[in-house]
């Protein structure tokens, strides 16, 4: 078995036995049941099957994963689901078509309620897979759950996949998916070292020992045990060193680079931090069919300021490619390029109006001076118009991001007209190289070392030095220990991540003088296509 | 048939933790309870995918139904004022 490379998203060395995901299980084709007796207690004996193991998992779990697998076990087991089941076996069909249909009926009754009901919709395929495995006799799909520790290979997986993730999950390995896919995101959040992208991944052996570096994007095959074992003891120390890293974020000669935190809301915080980058709005918008008011958003701005009075607050970024029920946006043919970000202010001017004025009153009641920035922004007069508006709310330090391309290119004439730049790598990425952030055949496009990309950061960041403001990067590059130095090489003044990431890249910093740095990105926008990893 | 009508007060609607919540509830009841939006169909209480279908989100008005009698009555205002609750909050 030769050694395999993809793109590592989650940084982090660890060794140990290869387990594959189960795929979903084929329908065979419809055969009649023996009778209609055993078919009822075969649909019977699978749907509890389901419900049992997800209960086991629902008792080891806790928190918001326990939650979420006792709703499923639930769903499993839930009399109106058995009923129809057995309602298609008196009619005719075999258990595994019987489960099928019933599953499906339910599906789109669930699909008709909209919204976050609908979603719920990717659980009931999760349950009818399981279901149909189990009464076919086949492995039950979903990770896997030996009770020893083991390195998760699947062709991808799902938010149902990955709620219930037990400690025994070294690491994780996907032949699809890209470094802005759900699977990077969960790592990343979880210390858990992944690989995405990689070919030839389900090929792996059961069983198998492999080392897993999740920024490397590599995978080394043929391990005997002492060796698995050594690897897991260096990453083990390489851990304990990174828990006792502190401190302001500056490289190996203090050139100061804040380290600053991505969050959706003040339970994000860490104590720690050297400020707030990124304060994800959106999170206090979900779920809603009604804007929430005036008096709930200055409650939830508020809740942050307290704790980081000088927060970068990013405005409501919803649109048609996250849809939001109560913007009643129109469905579009390509929402990526469509109404999102501030480009939802063209319709609803009174959205970013109530925003403004909420983050002013707690910024008030806080003594707090946030920044405030927007989403989106792609010319200099929409960055003139925003920053007008805010400044006219009371927001003293107004800045943009820069997500689209045309926004980085005109950098300095953008940067006249507002006090700061964040950088969205994420979104950077796949507008610069017109590739959807979720496709995951695109994924090396996708790669936050693709030098042009890189050449956009460098843009920015060059205008920034010479106009004497900061140029942050908030994407998920910057939790990037490898790409953060030359990040800070190409001139970038901060960078803003979740918190579990902050430790890794504040000792890559420290690792480097900034001349190292600057040394490292002239190199990597050299780089060619083939090779624009290190 | 008994009936009590009550505006779904989680933040979250009939979803995640509160749908389990309820129909948890419904499902201890010794009597049938069934639950509908205004004049929609109606769905046994201790369904979860029936509840969630619903789509009830914060402030939907939600019917509950069940036999008359004191069983129904009181199994009818057991789950009425869970709906009434902020079932999203963390000692709920």
């Amino acid at each position: 078995m030769p050694d395999l490379r993809g793109l590592g998203v989650s940084p982090g060395r660890t060794a140990g036995p290869v387990l594959l995901m189960a795929a979903a299980p084929a329908l065979p084709p419809p055969g009649p049941p023996l009778s209609v007796e055993a078919g009822t207690a075969a649909v019977a004996a699978a749907l509890s099957a389901v419900a049992a193991e997800l209960d086991r998992r629902a008792g080891r779990a806790d928190g918001e994963a326990r939650d979420i697998l006792e709703s499923q076990a639930m769903m499993a087991a839930d009399p109106t689901l058995l009923e129809t089941a057995e309602e298609h076996v008196t009619g005719g069909m075999d258990a595994a078509h019987a489960l099928d249909a019933a599953f499906t009926g339910h599906r789109v009754a669930l699909v008709a309620a909209g919204g976050y009901f609908a979603e719920r919709a990717a659980d009931l395929d999760d349950l009818r897979n399981r279901a149909v495995a189990a009464v076919l006799g086949l492995p039950m799909p979903g990770v896997p759950d030996p009770g020893h520790p083991f390195v998760l290979v699947a062709e991808d997986l799902s938010p149902a996949d990955t709620a219930g993730l037990s400690d025994d999950v070294l690491a994780l390995v996907t032949e699809k998916g890209g470094p802005t896919s759900h699977t990077a995101i969960l790592a990343r959040g979880k210390g858990l070292p992944a690989v995405v992208a990689c070919a030839g991944a389900l090929t792996l052996e059961e069983g198998t020992l492999v080392s897993v570096d999740g920024a490397t994007g590599e995978i080394r095959t043929g391990l005997d045990a002492p060796a698995a074992e050594e690897i897991r003891r260096q990453a083990e120390a390489e851990r304990a060193k990174l828990a006792h890293s502190r401190g302001p974020g500056k490289t190996a000669d203090g050139h100061p680079v804040k380290l600053l935190l991505n969050i959706g809301s003040a339970a994000d915080l860490a104590p720690e931090a050297e400020g707030v980058g990124l304060f994800r709005t959106e999170l206090l918008f979900l779920d809603r069919r009604t804007a929430p008011g005036f008096d709930e958003q200055v409650a939830a701005y508020a809740a942050v300021f307290k704790a980081v009075p000088d927060a970068i607050v990013r405005t409501l970024d919803a649109g048609t490619d996250k849809p939001l029920p109560f913007l009643e946006l129109p469905v579009e043919p390509n929402p990526a390029l469509g109404i999102r970000g501030l480009r939802v202010d063209r319709l609803r001017p009174d959205v970013l109006d109530t925003q403004l004025a909420a983050i002013t009153e707690a910024a008030r009641a806080t003594g707090a001076e946030p920044a405030v920035m927007a989403p989106m922004v792609s010319t200099r007069q929409e960055a003139t118009r925003f920053a007008e508006r805010a400044r006219a709310a009371g927001v003293r330090r107004v800045g943009v991001m820069i997500e689209v391309p045309a926004a980085a290119l005109l950098a300095e004439a953008i940067l006249a007209e507002v006090d700061f730049l964040s950088i969205g790598t994420n979104d950077l990425g796949q507008y610069t190289f017109a590739a959807d952030r979720q496709h995951p055949a695109l994924a090396d496009l996708l790669d936050p070392w693709q030098p042009a990309l890189l050449r956009l950061v460098e843009t920015c960041a060059a205008a920034g030095l010479a106009a004497g403001k900061p140029v942050g990067v908030c994407g998920e590059a910057a939790s990037d220990p490898r790409l953060a130095p030359v990040l800070v090489g190409l001139g970038v003044t901060s960078l803003s991540m979740s918190a579990v990431c902050v430790p890794a890249v504040r000792e890559a910093l420290a690792g480097h003088t900034l001349e190292e740095c600057r040394a490292g990105a002239r190199t990597a926008l050299q780089r060619d296509h083939a090779t624009i990893r290190p | 048939m008994a009936e009590r009508t009550v505006a779904v007060a989680a933040q979250a609607g009939l979803h995640a933790r509160p749908a389990k919540l309820f129909v948890q509830a419904a499902m201890k009841l010794g009597v049938p309870v069934k639950i509908r939006v205004g004049s929609g169909k109606e769905v046994p209480a201790n369904s979860m995918l029936g509840v969630l279908s619903l789509g009830a989100v914060q402030g939907t008005e939600v019917t509950l139904s069940a036999a008359d009698g004191p069983d129904g009555e009181a199994a009818l205002d057991a789950l009425a004022a869970l709906l009434a609750r902020d079932l999203d909050a963390a000692d709920a």
